[in-house]
């Protein structure tokens, strides 16, 4: 397999204010045209054993890369992308750190194979900056010091910005409805809730 | 990982259902429930079929008499928030906007919802049952306390997962089903599958049967619907006990009554001895009394699911009397 991508990083950016361990990672994208590789578009089967060759609208940026039919969008958005703010937490659409936007939408990344993202377009955490700035959100969790751990933060953050970009002007409610899919054991909900309120404001 | 398979996504209903025709075929439509059957190994895929790309199995369309069509695909956030559906099919507003997470409402679809495996942990765990082709039930003698109070046939004891379905069956809704040999429309209290029919199965759904639209029907006149859903967590979790309910009044006595139990039985459960003990009659407290009395008349508890009995006495009590004219 010919490397002719380089890693993908977002908007070329740091983030490490942010989060310590978003870092974009060595990953090679692989090519189109290796052997096996079909057109996804046909309405031809994919055999289990074979790659095929998919594009990936990510954060604005299109990826051209061969995955296996069962590869989660999750999988490879972390581990063929190296985009690792979005995170692996039970694989069960129990948890939420995996959520990404799929046309400005909050889903889970895990209970989503990649093949059924293409054509779609998916905005990761590495998505919400601004340059090398955070976003407003980002931004606002950061200062309301909405987490602990952290491990949950990514997703609570794509869960907030998907609420926000369909209802800009959440009540509390709204709020905690739209991150009640998005489980933080080290309980730092009041201070997500106000964060995400912050957010509006600020937006 | 997923185990491997084979996938395809066609682009016409008639080759999504060659394609089912295979061996050990399974459909994909949002996929928020296969993909964790395939991951515990509650079945196995030989091949993917993902309906995803059939655009005209999505949306909702008014019929011309004021009943609404509601294609398979079409997510169960889009039905939640679907105006004409809050104001004059509000059970089905209400269960939609109960189910699971937003994250799973934007990406789970209405057809995926009542065609949902069910959630025993034996089935979903790493246990040869019944339901799984198996001799034996583990939950009869087991960890029952989510299971159900009707229905069992003393073989299979789940409760139907989906909040959608109990809904729709008030409502009257008909399943729409396109097959290989027919399509044909059935009323949905005919759609699910009771353990005494077949243990294996939670619908009438042969393998290369592809629900196409969920079709509701005019209301009736002065319909009022609702869904209530009683659950352990304020946010996601399934219905240890549900109700939902369409009523009609004419004067102040109930011209037209559906009730129907979620969390209760295999499939969702139409409680026609609450329905006759309201029939007639005014909703006063001796009749609401009544009713909730007898929706849990033949109630057969577990060992650990006894407490589901008051609780869907209090349901039945708390919800028909918000109905109240
Ligand atoms: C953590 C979690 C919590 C949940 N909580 C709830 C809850 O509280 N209430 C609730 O109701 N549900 C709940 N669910 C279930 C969820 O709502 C379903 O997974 C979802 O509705 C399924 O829709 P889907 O389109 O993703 O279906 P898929 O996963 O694509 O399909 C589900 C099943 O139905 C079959 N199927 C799908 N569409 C069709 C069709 N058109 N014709 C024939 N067969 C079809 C598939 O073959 C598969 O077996 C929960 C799920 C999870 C993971
Ligand atoms: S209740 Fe049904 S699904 Fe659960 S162990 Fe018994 S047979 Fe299996
Ligand atoms: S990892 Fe996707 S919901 Fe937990
Ligand atoms: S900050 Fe630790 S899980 Fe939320």
């Amino acid at each position: 397999m010919a490397k002719n991508k380089k890693p993908h990083r977002g908007k070329g950016v740091t983030r490490r204010e942010f989060m310590t361990n978003v870092s974009a990672g060595a990953v090679a994208v692989a090519a189109a045209g290796t052997l096996g590789a079909k057109d996804a578009e046909a309405t031809a089967v994919i055999k289990p054993e074979d790659m095929v060759t998919i594009d990936l609208q990510i954060n604005q940026r299109r990826h051209r890369l061969l995955v296996e039919p069962r590869w989660s969008l999750l999988f490879v958005i972390r581990e063929k992308l190296g985009l690792t703010a979005t995170k692996f937490g039970c694989e069960r659409g129990e948890c939420g750190s995996c959520t990404v936007l799929v046309n400005d939408v909050p889903l889970y990344a895990c209970m989503m194979l990649a093949m059924e993202a293409q054509d779609l377009k998916i905005t990761t955490l590495e998505g919400l900056m601004q340059g090398e700035a955070l976003g407003p959100v980002q931004k606002a969790f950061l200062e309301q010091d909405a987490y602990q751990c952290g491990y949950c933060t990514s997703g609570q953050i794509m869960a907030a910005e998907g609420l926000l970009r369909k209802q800009p002007h959440p009540s509390i409610e709204e709020i905690q409805t739209g991150v009640s899919g998005n489980l933080c054991r080290c309980g730092a909900y009041p201070h997500i809730f106000k964060a995400i309120a912050q957010a509006a404001k600020a937006r | 990982m997923l185990p491997n398979f084979a996938y395809t996504r066609p682009d016409t209903l008639k080759e999504a259902v060659k394609q089912l025709g295979s061996e050990e075929a399974r459909l994909h439509a949002g996929g928020t429930d296969l993909l964790g059957c395939l991951r515990d190994g509650v079945f196995s895929a030989q091949k993917v079929v993902s309906i995803s790309k059939l655009d005209a199995l999505r949306g909702i369309t008014k019929t011309s008499k004021g009943g609404l069509e509601i294609g398979t695909l079409t997510t169960i956030t889009a039905v939640a928030e679907h105006p004409l559906i809050q104001s004059d099919f509000t059970a089905l507003a209400n269960a939609a906007g109960e189910v699971a997470s937003p994250q799973l409402r934007n990406q789970g679809t209405l057809g995926g919802n009542i065609c949902q495996k069910p959630r025993c942990w034996y089935y979903r765990g790493e246990f040869d049952c019944l339901r799984k082709g198996g001799d034996t039930c583990y939950a009869a003698e087991g960890e029952n306390q989510y299971h159900c109070l009707f229905g069992s046939d003393d073989t299979c004891f789940i409760v139907h997962p989906s909040d959608t379905a109990p809904a729709l069956t008030v409502l009257d809704a008909q399943v729409r089903i396109a097959g290989r040999w027919r399509k044909k429309t059935v009323p949905i209290d005919s759609f699910f599958v009771l353990p005494a029919d077949d243990v294996q199965k939670e619908t009438i759904l042969g393998a290369d049967d592809i629900v196409t639209e969920i079709v509701l029907p005019p209301p009736p006149a002065g319909i009022k619907s609702s869904y209530c859903k009683v659950r352990a967590r304020r946010s996601w979790d399934f219905a240890l006990a549900g109700i939902a309910l369409a009523l009609a009044f004419n004067d102040a006595k109930v011209a037209h009554a559906r009730v129907v139990l979620s969390g209760a039985a295999p499939i969702p459960w139409r409680s026609m001895a609450a329905e006759e003990a309201i029939m007639g009659q005014e909703l006063t407290p001796d009749i609401i009394s009544k009713a909730a009395t007898a929706a849990v008349k033949d109630a057969e508890p577990l060992a650990q699911n006894g407490y589901k009995v008051p609780l869907f006495k209090g349901l039945v009590e708390q919800e028909l009397a918000k109905m109240k004219v």
